[in-house]
């Protein structure tokens, strides 16, 4: 359902993607892995339009992802988005977080949206915390919210770049957890992350992603058992086994 | 100490009109300077280049120029292009324009400083601009702005002293009167600048309050 087709992006002169060529099927889960400055966000982030790619082709089902079109903004109500440093709004609560969204910009009715959300933070453990501001949350509970606060557009697919990165050790398990579940619903989602285990156990595929281009993809269990790459058994020896 | 008394007395009723002006006129162009101040502040923050380039062009210019000039410009000049203002009007033109910029520049910094991961979730949920900036954008910059923009209003108040030199009789400008008929230099400002301690002194209270309250929401 998310295509990429030849696509390349650069800043300025600094080339960030170099021809990328991925797909993402409807209901599987994709783990995007590679070194720190590989172009990883840069990647995700050209799926929704936070970002601009100069050449080739990103597709969502059919339609093309044109961040000068106006369906830029019918693309991201679809295509849901959590950030590494969460990105609530601060000055909102929990609920309101999480109905935000449905409620003004896709104008769905308040009392419906109210249940809905309130269902969806229950979902992720966090009954009791829907009057809660974010700025009184853990890391991994605010993180928690802003899954909530995607799965509440309903959306056909979800972007996360690394979730579990600003979060302490011990609120990863609670996150990874929430996103599980989603995978065992089939949501579709491509997932940046540093965490090989959860990739192992989750992900249908993985790409390994090297200085602007995809070295490597495949079935996750092949691609993180077996790689055939020398770079991407470089790249994981050096994750699984820091110093 | 008791002929300041009685002298006081008999200069307070003139004074106390005065007032009176000053507050109105002080409201009227505080009114006004909000509103052209956030469209000026909305503009520069539109990302459409051909809104934001003009008004940074226009607000840069006005607050290059000495309030003085602009109320003379307004009030002497432009009756001869057509434009004829009583001189109330033209004070509250004037101080309005004026602190339309500064207060414009102080939103813009606001609007500004909000972090960049907001605009990005809030485009991540499919919110356009308007909606970005009314949910998302100036709810949190009203907190960051409301420390300068509180200063502005001391600053508003004071300077619509300087409308006394198109002849609108406020505070100042009813001491001056006074001042030149009775000799009185002395007990007249005092109670001059007094009253207009009685305005500032309250007003930087309450900004201070609406500062702690909005400060304690989050
Ligand atoms: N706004 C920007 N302007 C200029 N260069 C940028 C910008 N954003 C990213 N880059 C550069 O693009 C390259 C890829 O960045 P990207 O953030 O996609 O990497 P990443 O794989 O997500 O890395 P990390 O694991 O550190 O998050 C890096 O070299 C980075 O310095
Ligand atoms: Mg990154």
């Amino acid at each position: 359902m998310i295509n990429f087709e030849n696509v390349h992006k650069a800043y300025g002169h600094h080339e960030v993607l170099k021809g990328i060529d991925a797909s993402i099927d409807r209901g599987k889960v994709v783990c995007l892995i590679g070194p720190s400055g590989s172009g990883k966000s840069t990647m995700l982030r050209c799926v929704n339009g936070l970002e601009t790619y100069q050449s080739g082709r990103i597709t969502i089902d059919a339609t093309l992802v044109d961040t000068d079109d106006a369906s830029i903004h019918d693309i991201r109500t679809r295509v849901a988005m959590v950030f590494q440093r969460f990105n609530l709004f601060p000055h909102r609560t929990a609920l309101e977080n999480v109905m935000e969204g449905p409620l003004y910009v896709l104008r769905q009715d308040r009392s419906d949206v109210r249940d809905r959300a309130s269902d969806l933070l229950n979902r992720v453990g966090l009954g009791d915390k829907l009057n809660a501001y974010p700025g009184s949350l853990s890391g991994g509970q605010q993180q928690r919210v802003a899954i909530a606060r995607a799965l509440a557009m309903q959306p056909t697919a979800i972007l996360f770049d690394e979730p579990t990165s600003a979060l302490d050790p011990e609120m990863v398990g609670e996150v990874l957890h929430v996103m599980r579940g989603l995978a065992e619903e089939h949501m579709t989602m491509l997932v940046v992350t540093h965490e090989i285990q959860f990739a192992r156990e989750v992900a249908d595929s993985v790409l390994f992603l090297d200085g602007g281009r995809i070295v490597e993809q495949g079935p996750a269990r092949d691609l993180l058992h077996q790689p055939r790459h020398e770079r991407t058994r470089d790249f994981l020896r050096r994750v699984t086994h820091p110093i | 100490m008791n002929t300041f008394t009685t002298r006081a007395a008999e200069y307070l009723p003139l004074l106390i009109n005065g007032l009176w002006m000053t507050i109105a006129i002080t409201l009227a162009s505080l009114a006004l300077a909000t509103v052209l101040g956030m469209t000026w502040a909305l503009l520069r923050t539109s990302g459409i280049k051909a809104l934001a380039l003009p008004t940074r062009i226009f607000v840069e210019g006005v607050r290059g120029i000495p309030i003085l000039v602009v109320l003379f410009y307004i009030y002497f000049v432009m009756p001869d292009i057509g434009i004829d203002l009583t001189a109330f009007q033209a004070g509250v033109a004037g101080l309005a324009l004026t602190y339309s910029c500064y207060i414009g520049e102080t939103f813009r910094a606001g609007i500004e400083a909000i972090d960049r991961g907001q605009i990005e979730a809030a485009k991540s949920i499919g919110m356009k601009h308007p909606l970005m900036m009314r949910r998302v954008i100036l709810p949190q910059a009203v907190r960051i702005v409301m420390p300068p923009y509180a200063n502005n209003v001391i600053m508003l108040l004071k300077d619509s002293s300087q409308v006394s030199v198109i002849t609108v009789a406020e505070l100042t400008m009813q001491g001056k009167a006074l001042a030149s008929s009775t000799f009185d230099n002395m007990t007249v400002f005092t109670l001059v600048a007094l009253l207009y301690l009685c305005l500032t002194i309250p007003l930087n209270m309450v900004m201070r309050r609406v500062e702690v309250a909005l400060g304690g929401a989050k």
